[in-house]
């Protein structure tokens, strides 16, 4: 009888195992022990959930700042005195640093829309709706300001009119008040032309405005021409939270532009006279928020990933060694030594799989947990937050590279005999 | 088969296996065997006699240091790993001392593994593995867990798994070893109704009551087989 041919050395087919027998028995491997394999994806469910979770949370802070950052700030300039190096107080030269014309030179740059000066009046001025009433005006304070100055606040007038050029110019004794001050001094309408009294001398009111969009201050306040002020004031005090500001309402993205002009536009002879403070730069913020903590953060991450991969290769090999008889008896069965090995790598992979959709589930509660306890928004990156199982896949798959040898070299003779 | 002729199920020629090392140790001496196919063979023997060593042998789980095994005809020498694990999973069916069922899955389900290996579409799995429960007698057990069955069931579901693929030699191994009388006398009953059926049986075990019951009966002692005296 002729030796057959080593290609074709018995008639049936292979010995095979299919993706889907593959998976089934992987998988019962896992569900037969559904504790012991929750404990051992138990370090990659936390690494890929801190994973998840830190960039998620880095991801709705960063955001958070993203949207605090409104509009109005980021085209709201404001100038103030810088203090002197000569030693005298700011704002020594009348009425300040400011020139007189500072709403006119501030209104000729490219991209701004209104801009002016004005400050608080010196002294505690009192408040009253009569000339001999009591003071009513604990809590509101009188603010000096141009007309450039009330524009750039962008007053939302439920009464009368805002303070123009024609009062600044003249010096009128006229008020613009805010709705609170109003309330409180008893002005509700102004077809009377009513007068509040400042220091016991009447202003007429002009207008009433319930809200404005820079300079939350001036929402307890009264606005008085700047002129009028400076008559009856006299300058602005020389305390630097006291003294005059410019407040410069800019086109959106004009701001830094414009920030970098104004001390020149303002001042060519001492530009250095002020101190400009551009709209914060959305890029430094977040930077600083995603740089130190995130990094910490992630190393941890890694760490528990690391405690992870160690977790499942060692339960991995644990089983290994426990089911040699299971192994004797496949090979038995017909099971290759390929067999073997793609069985217990697929249940370290399908461990390490879900782990990660476990660990990314739990980070993703956490971050909308955390974002809907602080009323932010949540955002979580999909490019971050949808690859994250499979690193549990690739851990898990690492994981089980060498046990799955060590099961694959497992002598079916012993195996067999060790039960 | 092979059309027109019907070779042996085992057919050993000289088969020996020593264990290479300072001095190589033989565990079984050159060996001619021949078993036909329906003979029910008993393989007797001390421990440490080289039982086990032909078993392997003869399943395939180890190789011959010198002769030639062949299974229904196939010279098994020189074949690779995933050649022998076929006709290993294929043409032999194997029952162990221990049983060695897996303790989470049904009697079904254990009889249904020794069909993940060698191509049996999923879809006739169950069908076969009922059918050959129902074979030992266990048709009424098939959702039965191991651990809630008795040893002589437990044996008797390893006996069908050995069996759902029609292997042509059923290789059993100390088969009841762990059993008592009343489970051990249950198991070798259904070795005689295999055997009535046509199955080609091995028996390797210690015990001469449970040889007795072979057809025909083969000891070894120290690696040697003889063919023992008729009684």
């Amino acid at each position: 009888m002729p030796r057959p041919d080593r290609t074709a050395a018995i008639p049936e087919p292979p010995s095979h195992l299919s993706p889907h027998d593959l998976l089934t028995e992987a998988l019962s491997g896992i569900l037969q022990r559904p504790g012991r394999s929750l404990l051992t994806m138990l370090g990659t469910v936390l690494g890929i959930g801190a994973f998840v979770a830190v960039l998620g949370l880095t991801a709705t802070a960063t955001g958070q700042i993203g949207e605090r950052f409104s509009l109005t700030r980021a085209t709201t300039v404001t100038v103030t005195d810088r203090p002197r190096t000569d030693g005298t107080a700011p704002g020594t030269n009348p009425p300040s640093d400011f020139p007189t014309d500072t709403d006119h030179r501030i209104a000729a740059i490219d991209g701004v829309r209104a801009g002016g000066v004005w400050w608080p009046v010196p002294g505690a001025p009192t408040l009253s709706r009569r000339p001999d009433g009591p003071d009513e005006g604990t809590g509101l304070s009188v603010l000096a300001a141009t007309p450039g100055a009330v524009a750039a606040m962008e007053p939302a007038l439920t009464a009368g009119t805002t303070l123009d050029e024609y009062v600044q110019k003249t010096a009128q004794p006229v008020a613009l008040l805010s709705e609170a001050a109003a309330e409180r001094l008893g002005v509700s309408r102004l077809d009377a032309q009513p007068a509040v009294f400042i220091d016991r001398l009447p202003y007429t009111v002009v207008g009433i405005y319930a809200d404005v969009q820079r300079q939350p201050a001036a929402l307890l306040s009264l606005l008085i021409p700047a002129s009028t002020a400076l008559e009856r004031y006299g300058n602005p005090a020389p305390q630097p939270d006291r003294g005059a500001q410019a407040l410069v309402a800019t086109r959106i993205g004009a701001a830094p532009v414009v920030a970098a002009q104004l001390p020149l536009a303002l001042r060519p002879d001492t530009p250095n006279a002020f101190t400009v403070v551009p709209p914060p730069d959305p890029h430094t913020l977040q930077d600083t928020v995603t740089s130190d903590l995130t990094g910490l953060f992630l190393a941890l991450a890694g760490i528990c990933l690391l405690a992870g991969a160690v977790g499942i290769a060692n339960t991995t090999l644990v089983a290994v060694l426990e089911r040699t008889p299971e192994i004797g008896l496949r090979r038995s069965l017909g099971a290759r030594t390929g067999h073997i090995a793609a069985q217990f790598l697929t249940e370290s992979t399908a461990l390490g799989t879900l782990g990660g959709l476990i660990g990314t589930a739990l980070g993703v509660l956490t971050v909308l947990g955390v974002a809907a306890a602080r009323d932010w928004t949540a955002v979580l990156q999909p490019a971050t937050t949808l690859p994250a199982p499979l690193i549990g896949t690739v851990v898990g798959l690492l994981a089980g590279l060498y046990p799955a040898l060590r099961a694959a070299r497992t002598d079916p003779l012993r195996a067999l005999r060790s039960a | 088969m092979t059309a027109g002729t019907n070779p042996p199920v085992i057919a050993l020629y000289g088969v020996g296996r020593t264990h290479p090392g300072r001095p190589p140790v033989v565990a079984l001496r050159p060996t001619d065997l021949t078993v036909r196919r329906g003979e029910y063979l008993a393989v007797t023997g001390p421990s440490g006699s080289g039982k086990s060593t032909l078993l392997h042998l003869l399943g395939l789980l180890d190789t011959p240091t010198a002769g030639r095994y062949e299974l229904d005809g196939i010279d098994t020498g020189g074949l690779r790993d995933k050649d022998r694990s076929t006709l290993r999973g294929r043409r032999i069916g194997f029952v162990f001392q221990s049983f060695h069922l897996l303790p989470h899955r049904t009697a079904e389900e254990n009889v249904a593994l020794a069909q993940v290996y060698n191509r049996t579409p999923r879809r006739t799995r169950d069908a076969a593995a009922v059918d050959a429960l129902r074979l030992v007698g266990l048709g009424h057990r098939t959702d039965a867990l191991p651990g809630t069955m008795s040893g002589g069931e437990r044996q008797r579901v390893a006996i069908a798994r050995a069996l759902v693929n029609r292997p042509s030699l059923l290789l059993c191994d100390e088969p009841t070893g762990n059993l008592d009388s009343a489970n051990a006398e249950a198991v070798l009953a259904q070795f005689d109704a295999l055997h009535a059926q046509g199955y080609t049986l091995v028996v390797i075990t210690h015990d001469p009551a449970v040889a007795a019951r072979a057809e025909r009966r083969v000891t070894i002692r120290d690696g040697r087989l003889t063919v023992p005296e008729v009684v």
